[in-house]
């Protein structure tokens, strides 16, 4: 597809023997919302982070935004518009709010490299702004994220990562350690950034949620990619039997 | 980790109007949770019972002259203190920093008075190679992932053979002196180590420096972009790097900066004692430690305060000398040490872990 705003090619990845990624293709549309799905284990996160700069991987080739890339850090990828909330690294738990939406391209009254001078209200009044527009509620901006529940942990990531102004957003696993409150609440956030133009990808377990929110499904097994599926056109029963590699399915796995 | 601007927030508290009485408890709780989680809160009421003490039981400690030797005992210290807790907050130990304040006394020492540079020229020499320390201590961390305490080890115990090695070299003894008719030793001597006269006391110009190195420290740590690469690296090096922090050249500018301030003590020493011995220093690497974590630094990472470490070095400066002032056997200090630290750890614990439900 020509006009794919991020494209990878024959991606392998291997830790030691394991080979967690082989050969892998993918691709993914402007506007688009693509989930990627697949067992534990199946490599998914190993090709979130080799497409985000957080892995580099041992062969394959990737192109976004019409250009060929090697991203060498998250912060490379995110320079060049790709936006990330990992599955475990989402914040740094020993800075406010403001501080963690703001990390990496902070706000200055004087510009001096590191030891620029932050503009504190600019970047308090910012943050109010990002979090309402992203539909997350934090009562205190100052209050460090390290003791705030895991919705409003995964709120803040997204809001960073939709407040960037990226053109592609990676979620690997946004809902996974949530109630089904801040569950919705997530993903009402996710529709929010559909709505919005906003193209991305996600990591989920969960096949009601994916079925939900998303126009194309990726499925991986074992370090392979076995499929590409429009959400329209595919049955979850499909694509349960396409994550473990059964023909027939018996029990279904539909939550 | 608190970046918070007490001040706006405690006037507010109390607001004018009609509140409740209510409203007038959670204001006070709210004041009451703002200056639980200061990291330093531990440390200054250390230092106000230690300074009570020695008030009451010495005539000494009160008078200007007392007060002027007390602090000069901290300076020192407090400067290294500071570069220190920032290191800390940032996840990281230097075990060198101590023999590192040795080793740029020797270096200036050697430079100006067996190689006959001018001192300032001599300073620069000794600071580039104080830049250099920081830079492989900090690389190596980076580069090997092995903990900063075995790095530093090595570095430590390198530093202390050349310290000897060198000086035994260069003089055929274990120290330099003679600085005192180097060229430039007199304008480079006020900068680092004169003297104020304040209402006929003799004020030394390393606690002017003590105070600024505080300063600019907790400016950085709370008003810039670099403040918060610390917290973030500190917390949680992978978390910090995926959300875009440098990682790597904050560690290591931290490396550098503890080395810059060891070169700025050493500097004040060489300049104020004109000799260098070539032992100085071993130990101290451990009193700057404690005094950082007295002042609130966990040893985790991720928490802590620049102004408490200050506090932390006062503590020490103001116990160090009222034991001497009150006539008692200086073998207390150890006691009075250990119990200090311990004292401040368990009160810096408890508060911290009320500080982590508040976090303002
Ligand atoms: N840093 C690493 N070092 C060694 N092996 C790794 C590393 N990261 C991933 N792996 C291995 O690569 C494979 C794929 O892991 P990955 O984390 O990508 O799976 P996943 O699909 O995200 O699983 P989950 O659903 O549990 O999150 C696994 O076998 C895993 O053990
Ligand atoms: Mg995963």
């Amino acid at each position: 597809m020509a006009d794919a705003i991020l494209r990878a090619e024959g991606i392998s990845k291997w830790f030691g023997g394991v080979a967690a990624l082989q050969d892998v293709d993918f691709e993914i549309a402007p506007g688009e919302h693509a989930a990627l799905v697949g067992d534990n284990g199946a490599g998914k996160s190993t090709l979130v982070k080799v497409l985000t700069g957080a892995e580099r991987p041992d062969g394959g080739r990737i192109w976004f935004d019409g250009q060929e890339r090697h991203f060498h850090s998250p912060l490379d990828a995110r320079r060049a518009g790709i936006e990330t909330v990992y599955q475990t690294l989402a914040l740094a738990d020993h800075l406010d709010v403001v501080a963690n939406l703001f990390l990496g391209r902070e706000k200055y009254r004087v510009r001096l490299g590191p030891f620029s001078v932050l503009n504190r209200s600019a970047m308090r009044a910012e943050a109010r702004k990002m979090l309402e527009s992203t539909g997350v509620h934090i009562p205190d901006l100052r209050s460090s994220v390290m003791g705030m529940s895991g919705g409003q942990r995964q709120g803040v990531a997204i809001a960073r990562a939709a407040g960037m102004g990226s053109q592609v957003i990676v979620l690997d696993e946004p809902t996974a350690a949530l109630g089904v409150q801040e569950t919705a609440r997530v993903e009402e956030i996710i529709r929010g950034l559909k709505r919005r133009g906003v193209t991305m990808l996600m990591v989920s377990h969960n096949l009601r949620q994916v079925f939900d929110l998303v126009d194309t499904i990726w499925v991986l097994r074992h370090g392979q990619m076995v499929g590409r599926r429009d959400t329209s056109e595919v049955s979850p029963e499909e694509i349960v039997s396409m994550i473990t590699g059964a023909d027939r399915v018996t029990g279904l796995e539909f939550t | 980790m608190t970046r918070q601007t007490a001040v706006p927030d405690a006037a507010a508290a109390p607001a004018p109007g009609p509140a409740s009485a209510g409203d007038e408890r959670l204001a006070r709780t709210r004041l009451l949770n703002q200056l639980v989680v200061r990291p330093e809160l531990g440390s200054v009421l250390g230092a106000v019972l230690v300074f009570v003490l020695f008030s009451v039981v010495t005539d000494r400690f009160l008078t200007p002259s007392g007060v002027a030797t007390w602090l000069d005992d901290s300076a020192t210290l407090g400067i290294m203190a500071v570069a220190v807790s920032l290191l800390m907050i940032g996840g990281e130990f230097d075990l060198s920093a101590g023999v590192m304040t040795a080793s740029t006394s020797l270096v200036t020492a050697i430079f100006a008075t067996q190689l006959g540079w001018n001192t300032w020229a001599a300073l620069a020499a000794s600071l580039v190679f104080a830049l250099l320390v920081g830079f492989l201590n900090g690389w190596l961390v980076m580069r090997t992932g092995l903990p900063s305490f075995i790095i530093t080890l090595a570095s430590f115990l390198m530093l202390q053979g050349l310290n000897l090695g060198v000086t035994r070299l260069m003089t055929g003894t274990v120290q330099v002196s003679g600085m005192r008719s180097a060229a430039g030793y007199a304008s480079s001597g006020f900068v680092f180590a004169s003297t104020m006269d304040i209402g006929g006391t003799t004020i030394q110009v390393s606690i002017l420096w003590w105070l600024l190195v505080t300063a600019v420290a907790s400016w950085v740590l709370m008003r810039t972009p670099f403040g918060n690469w610390i917290f973030a690296v500190g917390g949680s090096s992978a978390s910090a790097r995926a959300v875009g922090v440098p990682v790597t050249r904050t560690k290591i500018l931290l490396f550098m900066t503890t080395a810059t301030a060891a070169w700025l003590v050493g500097s004040i020493n060489i300049l104020r004692f004109t000799t260098a011995q070539a032992n100085q220093g071993i130990g101290l690497e451990l009193q700057f430690i404690v005094a950082a974590v007295v002042g609130g630094c966990l040893l985790t990472g991720g928490f802590g305060s620049a102004v408490g470490a200050a506090v932390g070095a006062l503590i020490f400066g103001m116990a160090r000398q009222g034991i001497v002032f009150a006539r008692w056997e200086s073998d207390w200090f150890q006691l009075f040490l250990g119990a200090m630290l311990l004292a401040a750890v368990l009160v810096n614990n408890a508060f911290r872990r009320r500080a982590e439900r508040v976090r303002r």
